[in-house]
C-alpha cells in the first residue's frame, strides 16, 4: 500500500468573497457586497456561504441540502463559471483575489442566490420526462448490457441547472428548452424499453428545440455531473434527421 | 397579518422522497392527492443512497424471500418485528420489478435480467455465505430512484406544494377518536400560512441526523416531521437505535457505499492488517454496519488507527480493477478525489463511522397506519420510510433494505390511506388551525437575546458525537441530557438577523433547531432507559444483550413540556417484538 495523505493539518487562512445580494422587499437593486471569512483549503464554497451566514449576517440567503453533489440545489455562479457550491473546494480557486459568488444566469432573481426554478423545470416536464412502454411484463423487461451503457450518461442529471444557464442562446431566449431538458429526452429517446421516442424527437424538432443549440460546449463544461450534454444534444440532432434513435 | 389559505384534498402526505412519491404514485390516480415537501422533489436524501435494493430476485444465484427474513431479524439483533420483515422480503420482489416497468435504469446481467451484487449481512441458507441479493445502479441508486420515482408522479400529474415547511399537525375529535384534520405548512417564497386538510394524512419525512456532527445527512435533515408528531403528544418508538455508517470520509462524514466493500473492498488499519477478520471471521468486511463501526472506532480507540492523528481506518480498494471501479462505484471513488484529494485507484481511502439512519421512529402496524400506544391506531394517520417505526430494522438495519422499506412501506401507506379516504369524510377544522405555527414562527422572530442558532446547532451537535454516538454509557448519556437541558435555555433566548417575508430560511433554521433539540432529548433519553447493548446500541456499562429485560420496543412519550430537568416531560414504556420463526440466538457472522 502506498503513503496515506495526510489530512489532518491543514492551513486555514483568511478569504474574501464578494457576493451578489438582492431582496426585492428591501431594494429594487442588486449589489454586491464582501465578506471577509477565515477558511481551510479543503472546505467547499458552501462551507464559506454557511460560515457568513451561521456567524455574520443571517439574511444572506441560498439554497443546499445534501452538501456533497448530489441533490443539485446549490447551483451557483462562482467567478463567473457554473458550479455547485459544495462540490467547489476553496483550494481550487484562487484565493489571493476576492472569490465573486452570484445566482445563475437567465432565471429570475427572487432573493440573494435563490433564483426561480419554475421556467426550468416546466422545460423539463415539457420533454415527457418518463418512460412510455404499453406491454405489461409480469417481470422486468430486459435490456441487454449494451443497451443499458447506451443512455447510462444522461441518467446521471440532478436537475441543478447548472447546464442551462450557462448556454448563451438561453439567456438570450428563455423559451429555449435548454441543455436539461434535451439531456432528460435524450435518457428516454435512447432508452431500448421506450416507445415514444418519435414524440419527443418531435417536441425538440420546435424551433425552441434541440437546433437552437450553438454548440459553445459551456453546458458540457458547468455540468457538475461530468455529463456530456453537448454530445447528447448533438446524438438527439442526429436521431431527428434519422427520423428514430 | 399574516395570510392564511385553505385547500382540501383526500390524501395529504408530507414529505416527497422515496416513501412520500411511492405512496403519491400508490394514491394519486384514486383519490385527490397532494405532497407537501419542504424541498425540491428529486433534491430529497434518498437520491443520496448509493448501493442498492435488496430483492431476492435470485438472479444471479440460489435466494429466497425466507432467507431475507432471516438475515433482516437477525441483522436487527432480533428486534425487529419478524411478521413485518417477511412482508418486506416478500413484496421485495414486485417492489424492484415496478420500479424497473416505471422505467429504473438497473444494471443488468449479460442476459438483460436486473444485476445484483453483494452487501453486508445479507446471506445464503442463514448465514452460510454472503449472497448477491441488491439489485442497483451503479453507485446511484438511491438517486436513479428518485429520479424514477419522480417522473412518474409527473406522469401521473400528482400536485406538489415545493418548499412548503409543514410545522404542525391540527387533531379533532371525530365519533370519540383524535384523528388528524390537516397540517399547517409555511411557504418558503411568501412566508404565507397554507392550512391543507385531508381525509388521510402519510408522514414520510425522513430522518434527523442533523442530530450529530459527523452525518452523512443532509442539512435538511432535522425530523420536523417526526417532531410533530411528538409535539402532538403521540409516540416515538426505538429512538435509542440510531445507525452509524462505517464508512464516511474520515472528518467529513459524507457516505461511501457498503457496495464499495460488496465489490471486495477491504477495511485496514495503520499496519495494513484486515482487522474484520478478527471480529467476524466468517463474512469479514461484509458484517452488519454496526458491527463494523464498532470495530473501526474499537481499531482507533487501542492505537491501530491510520493517520497522523491516528483517528480512522482505510477503505482499500487498490486491488480492484479501475474498471470495476469506474463501471459500478463511480460516484463514490470521485468523492474520495473531490473531498479528500485521494485516488481510490491507488491509495486507500480515510473512512470513519459517520450517523446515518435513524432504525426508529413514528411506530406504526404493517399497514402503514401510525399508533397511538402499542396497539391502537390513530384513524386516518399513516407513516412510511425512515420517519416510521415498523419495525423492519429493529436495532440494527441491513444496507439495501432502506431503499427496500420505502418502496414497500411507501406503497402500502398509499394504498391503505386511500382505501380509508374512500370511506371517511374530511374531518372539521377547528377554528384557529394556523395559531400554532403564528404563535411559533413570532416567539422565534421576536426573540430578543443574544444566542444565536448556528451556536447552539454546533454545541447540540457536539455533545451528540461525543455522548450519544458508537459506544455510550450511563454518564455520557447524562451529560448529553443535561446539555440538551441548557442548550433548551439557550434557545429561548436566540434572535435571527432576517426579519422579511420571502424566502427567510434565517428563521426556519430556528424552528428546526427546535425539533432537532427535542429528538437528541428522546434518544438520549431512551439510550439511557435502555440499559443493554442491541445492535447499533452499545452501552459500556451494560456490554451483553439482555433478553430477559429489553427483548422488547422502548415507547417514548411525552408527558408535558421540557422543564429543564433531565428527561422531565418523557415517559418510556416498553412493547412487545413480534416473533413469527425465529427466536433470539447470540449473533455471529
Amino acid at each position: 500500500m502506498s503513503d496515506v495523505k495526510e489530512i489532518a493539518e491543514i492551513p486555514s487562512f483568511t478569504v474574501k468573497l464578494s457576493i451578489r445580494r438582492f431582496d426585492p422587499e428591501k431594494s429594487e437593486e442588486a449589489s454586491w457586497q464582501e465578506y471577509e471569512v477565515e477558511m481551510h483549503a479543503t472546505d467547499r464554497v458552501l462551507d464559506a456561504l454557511h460560515k457568513i451566514k451561521w456567524e455574520q449576517d443571517g439574511s444572506l440567503t441560498f439554497r443546499r441540502s445534501c452538501a456533497h453533489g448530489v441533490c443539485g440545489s446549490d447551483a451557483v455562479r462562482i467567478n463567473g463559471r457554473n458550479r455547485l457550491a459544495c462540490k467547489t473546494l476553496i483550494k481550487d480557486l484562487d484565493i489571493n483575489s476576492t472569490i465573486t459568488v452570484e445566482p445563475i444566469k437567465g432565471l429570475p432573481v427572487e432573493k440573494d442566490l435563490i433564483v426561480d426554478m419554475n421556467p426550468f423545470y416546466q422545460a423539463y416536464k415539457d420533454i415527457n420526462p418518463f418512460l412510455v412502454a404499453n406491454d405489461k411484463p409480469e417481470k422486468e423487461r430486459l435490456q441487454s448490457p449494451e443497451d443499458r451503457a447506451r443512455y447510462d450518461d444522461t441518467t446521471k442529471c440532478i436537475l441543478c441547472a447548472a447546464c442551462t444557464t450557462s448556454c448563451p442562446v438561453f439567456w438570450t431566449d428563455g423559451q429555449y428548452f435548454g441543455p436539461a431538458a434535451i439531456v432528460n429526452a435524450h435518457r428516454f429517446i435512447f432508452d431500448s424499453r421506450d416507445e415514444e421516442a418519435d414524440v419527443r424527437l418531435d417536441i425538440l424538432n420546435d424551433k425552441e428545440g434541440v437546433w437552437r443549440c450553438r454548440t459553445t460546449f459551456n453546458c458540457t463544461e458547468a455540468c457538475p455531473r461530468g455529463i456530456e450534454v453537448t454530445k447528447a444534444i448533438a446524438e438527439v440532432k442526429q436521431a431527428i434527421l434519422r427520423g428514430r434513435p | 397579518m399574516t395570510k392564511v389559505h385553505h385547500h382540501e384534498f383526500d390524501v395529504v402526505i408530507v414529505g416527497a422522497g422515496g416513501a412520500g412519491m411511492r405512496a403519491a404514485i400508490e394514491a394519486g390516480p384514486h383519490a385527490r392527492t397532494a405532497v407537501i415537501t419542504k424541498l425540491f422533489p428529486t433534491r430529497s436524501h434518498t437520491g443520496a443512497a448509493q448501493g442498492g435494493m435488496a430483492a431476492a430476485l435470485a438472479n444471479v444465484e440460489e435466494d429466497s424471500w425466507e432467507w431475507h427474513t432471516f438475515d433482516t431479524v437477525k441483522g436487527g439483533d432480533y428486534l425487529v418485528d419478524q411478521d413485518a420483515a417477511e412482508i418486506l422480503a416478500k413484496e421485495s420482489v414486485q417492489a424492484v420489478i415496478d420500479l424497473e416497468n416505471m422505467g429504473l435504469p438497473f444494471n443488468r446481467t449479460p442476459d438483460g435480467k436486473i444485476d445484483q451484487r453483494r452487501f453486508g449481512g445479507h446471506t445464503r441458507d442463514h448465514g452460510k455465505a454472503p449472497v448477491r441479493r441488491s439489485c442497483y445502479a451503479a453507485d446511484r441508486t438511491g438517486h436513479m430512484i428518485l429520479q424514477t420515482l419522480y417522473q412518474t408522479c409527473v406522469k401521473l400529474g400528482i400536485e406538489f406544494f415545493n418548499e412548503f415547511y409543514v410545522l404542525d399537525m391540527i387533531m379533532t375529535e371525530v365519533d370519540g377518536q383524535e384523528v388528524p384534520a390537516a397540517v399547517v405548512a409555511y411557504d418558503l417564497a411568501t412566508g404565507e400560512i397554507h392550512i391543507v386538510r385531508g381525509k388521510s394524512i402519510v408522514y414520510a419525512t425522513g430522518g434527523f441526523g442533523k442530530i450529530f456532527k459527523t452525518t452523512s445527512n443532509a442539512h435538511t435533515l432535522t425530523g420536523d416531521g417526526i417532531g410533530i408528531i411528538w409535539r402532538k403528544g403521540l409516540p416515538l418508538e426505538d429512538m435509542e437505535f440510531y445507525q452509524f455508517h462505517p464508512t464516511g470520509l474520515a472528518g467529513l462524514g459524507i457516505l461511501l457505499s457498503e457496495a464499495a466493500r460488496g465489490e471486495g473492498g477491504i477495511l485496514r488499519n495503520a499496519s495494513g492488517e484486515r482487522f474484520m477478520e478478527r471480529y467476524a471471521p466468517t463474512i469479514k468486511d461484509l458484517a452488519p454496519r454496526d458491527m463494523v463501526a464498532r470495530a473501526m472506532a474499537n481499531e482507533v480507540r487501542e492505537g491501530r488507527g491510520a493517520g497522523p492523528n491516528k483517528d480512522y481506518v482505510l477503505l482499500d480498494l487498490t486491488h480492484l480493477e479501475p474498471a470495476v471501479i469506474d463501471a459500478k462505484l463511480p460516484d463514490i471513488t470521485e468523492f474520495a478525489r473531490t473531498y479528500l484529494g485521494v485516488e481510490p485507484y491507488t491509495e486507500p481511502v480515510p473512512v470513519f463511522p459517520t450517523a446515518h439512519y435513524a432504525m426508529g421512529g413514528i411506530p406504526t402496524n404493517i399497514k402503514a397506519e401510525v399508533l397511538r400506544d402499542n396497539d391502537t391506531v390513530v384513524p386516518g394517520l399513516y407513516a412510511a420510510g425512515e420517519c416510521a417505526c415498523v419495525s423492519v430494522h429493529g436495532a440494527n438495519r441491513l444496507g439495501t433494505n432502506s431503499l427496500l422499506d420505502i418502496n414497500v412501506f411507501g406503497k402500502r401507506a398509499g394504498m391503505y390511506a386511500v382505501e380509508y379516504a374512500k370511506t371517511a369524510k374530511l374531518p372539521p377544522l377547528p377554528d384557529n388551525a394556523e395559531a400554532g405555527v403564528i404563535a411559533l414562527l413570532d416567539k422565534v422572530r421576536n426573540s430578543k437575546g443574544d444566542e444565536k442558532v448556528a451556536v447552539l446547532r454546533k454545541e447540540l451537535q457536539d455533545t451528540m458525537d461525543a455522548n450519544a454516538q458508537v459506544y455510550r454509557t450511563e454518564e455520557s448519556l447524562n451529560e448529553a441530557l443535561n446539555k440538551i437541558s441548557e442548550l433548551r435555555a439557550r434557545y429561548e433566548k436566540i434572535s435571527i438577523q432576517d426579519h422579511g417575508q420571502r424566502f427567510n430560511t434565517d428563521l426556519l433554521e430556528a424552528v428546526e433547531l427546535g425539533f432537532l433539540l427535542d429528538l437528541a432529548e428522546v434518544l438520549a433519553y431512551a439510550s439511557r432507559e435502555r440499559r443493554e447493548s442491541r445492535g447499533g446500541h452499545f452501552r459500556e456499562d451494560y456490554l451483553e444483550r439482555n433478553d430477559d429485560k429489553f427483548m422488547v420496543h422502548s415507547m417514548l412519550y411525552r408527558e408535558g413540556e421540557p422543564t429543564g430537568e433531565i428527561g422531565a416531560g418523557i415517559r418510556v414504556d416498553w412493547k412487545p417484538v413480534v416473533i413469527t420463526n425465529y427466536q433470539p440466538m447470540e449473533r455471529k457472522y
